[in-house]
């Protein structure tokens, strides 16, 4: 059965080339381009993984990762974040604030493949 | 007092140079070994008659021994211990022996006077970058959007380039999406570089609601079509429009605003005809409209295809609540500019307007003719306060004829020994 991974990324450009490659590599991939309700969204969609990125608009990846892990449901949703500054405080927080793993833009089309395979176990 | 401090230090150093035994010079000068003792110590002071016999029996000028350890090095010294005084570690340095340092070891205490004040410029560099680097909106805003767009031109490349099978649709989207992410990159790379390169301001990219604001009257020229013709209602409908955080739309729609009633006051074809009339003069253009020449200097700014031509507005404090920059004359992105801008000479002296040509420092230096005038903002009855308005329009100048030298603010501005100068720069002499 095909895995389910859900894209929390506002620039189009990368959601999209992110939903290609993943989809080629077997994943059904879903997107949702803003924070402010992004929390609601994972719970509905009950991805396998979800790939979060830290700048959203609305509201930052962090809060919305603390939101997961504190609702029974999603704790120990595996989360890949995504940081844009790469800097050693936003990887910091991501840790604190309960990411699986993160990825440092720009990251390499291979890396994501191979960091969400690493997640669910494929 | 702190001669005579340091007299009896400087006749033991002399002594102990010479090779005499206290007991012996005491003798040779008439007075007793446990006197000359407490003089030695700094514990007695030394009367002029026995100060010449002591000169003397050592083989020296008597000034040798009153003259040497200035001031100011006790002073640079007593300011670096009060500096450590607020660090932890180590012995505290003995205040009360502080003459004495200076008086026996002069060139270690030279040195470590220069090193205190060394330190001191260091600190004040570095604390003036990191509070830039890290406390800047701007600098963080353009480092997202280049590491954003190209995240998108390295995985549509990596998609256009491994992709075996990849479908024509697919190809077309995909290289679409390069293209435009490319010219994003090239964007925020120049806006980096505009930022980290020379006096800052003068155009950056992303930044807050003001800059937002007035980068984008700036890529305009300052002039708004839709509110000459539509008013005041055309001027809140264009904030709404244009700007989507409250705060910039708040910032825009007052700018918008008053560009409304300056155009009210001033139509632009009267106004322009006026304008050349009097050869550029915006107090005859005032004079024949009836408006006050803040306003004349506003609106000489909103025309249409005018190059090069800037203006900045402060209010009674000085902070800068307006600027568009003209080119060759930076615009400090944070704090107030140079004090010797005519802006500030205008505040200085309300409702008397200014006329200079400066030359702004930098790398090669531009000639500026400003008019500058400050005005209360409301005339508000006897007892309320004051507010108070500075406005100065900034017009390219040939290089000819006298300038008045002006820098874009302290810490960007290289004019050695300048008298207004509040703080050092961050340009020439830490780097």
């Amino acid at each position: 059965m095909d895995k389910h991974v859900l894209l929390v990324e506002d620039e189009p450009n990368i959601a999209e080339a992110m939903r290609f490659i993943l989809t080629r590599d077997g994943w059904r991939v879903s997107t949702h381009g803003d924070g402010t309700d992004a929390a609601a969204v994972i719970r509905a969609a009950a991805p396998d993984v979800v790939v979060l990125d830290v700048m959203l608009p609305g509201r930052s990846g962090f809060e919305i990762l603390q939101e997961l892990r504190a609702g029974e449901a999603t704790r120990d949703l595996p989360v890949l974040m995504l940081t844009a500054k790469g800097q050693a405080r936003d990887r910091e927080m991501a840790e604190r604030a309960g990411a699986s793993r993160f990825l440092t833009k720009p990251f390499a089309n291979t890396e994501i493949v191979a960091a969400l395979r690493d997640l669910v176990g494929r | 007092m702190a001669r005579s401090a340091l007299t009896g230090s400087r006749i033991r150093e002399r002594r102990t140079l010479g090779g005499v035994k206290q007991a012996d010079l005491a003798r040779a000068v008439g007075v007793s070994a446990s006197y000359l003792n407490l003089i030695e110590h700094n514990r007695r002071r030394i009367g002029d008659a026995l100060l010449k016999r002591i000169a003397a029996a050592l083989g020296v000028e008597a000034a040798v021994l009153t003259e040497g350890a200035e001031a100011a090095l006790v002073d640079a010294l007593r300011d670096a211990a009060a500096v450590v005084e607020g660090e932890p570690a180590g012995e505290p340095p003995e205040l009360a022996r502080i003459e004495e340092f200076v008086g026996r070891f002069p060139g270690w205490a030279g040195l470590l006077a220069r090193r205190h004040g060394r330190v001191a410029l260091l600190e004040r560099t570095v604390e003036a970058l990191s509070d830039r680097m890290a406390h800047d909106p701007a600098l963080s805003a353009v480092l997202h959007e280049v590491l954003s767009a190209l995240t998108g031109v390295r995985s549509a490349a990596a998609i256009l380039a491994d992709t075996e099978d990849l479908e024509p649709e697919w190809r077309t989207r995909f290289q679409a999406n390069l293209g435009a992410d490319a010219d994003r990159l090239a964007a925020g790379a120049g806006a980096l570089v505009r930022y980290l390169d020379g006096p800052v301001g003068t155009e950056t990219a992303l930044a807050s609601p003001s800059e937002e604001v007035e980068r984008w009257l700036a890529l305009r020229g300052g002039h708004l079509p839709e509110v000459e013709e539509g008013g005041a209602a055309a001027a809140a409908h264009l904030a709404a429009a244009e700007f989507a955080s409250p705060i910039a739309r708040q910032i825009a729609g007052g700018w918008f605003a008053r560009y409304a009633a300056d155009a009210a006051r001033l139509p632009l074809a009267p106004f322009r005809a006026a304008l050349a009339k009097a050869a550029g003069d915006p107090a005859v253009v005032a004079a024949r409209f009836g408006v006050d020449l803040a306003a004349v200097l506003r609106r000489m700014a909103s025309l249409p295809a005018v190059e090069g031509l800037g203006l900045v507005i402060c209010d009674g404090a000085g902070a800068i609540t307006f600027r568009r920059p003209a080119e060759g004359f930076a615009l400090p992105r944070f704090g107030a500019g140079c004090a010797l801008w005519p802006l500030y000479q205008a505040l200085a002296r309300p409702l008397v307007p200014l006329r200079a040509v400066v030359e702004m420092a930098g790398r090669s230096p531009r000639r500026f003719l400003t008019y500058a005038v400050c005005q209360p903002l409301h005339p508000a009855g006897f007892d309320a306060p004051q507010v108070l308005e500075a406005t100065m329009l900034i017009l390219p100048a040939p290089l000819e004829g006298d300038a008045a030298p002006v820098g874009p603010t302290c810490r960007l501005c290289p004019r050695d020994g300048c008298l207004a100068r509040r703080e050092p720069s961050i340009l020439a002499e830490a780097f």
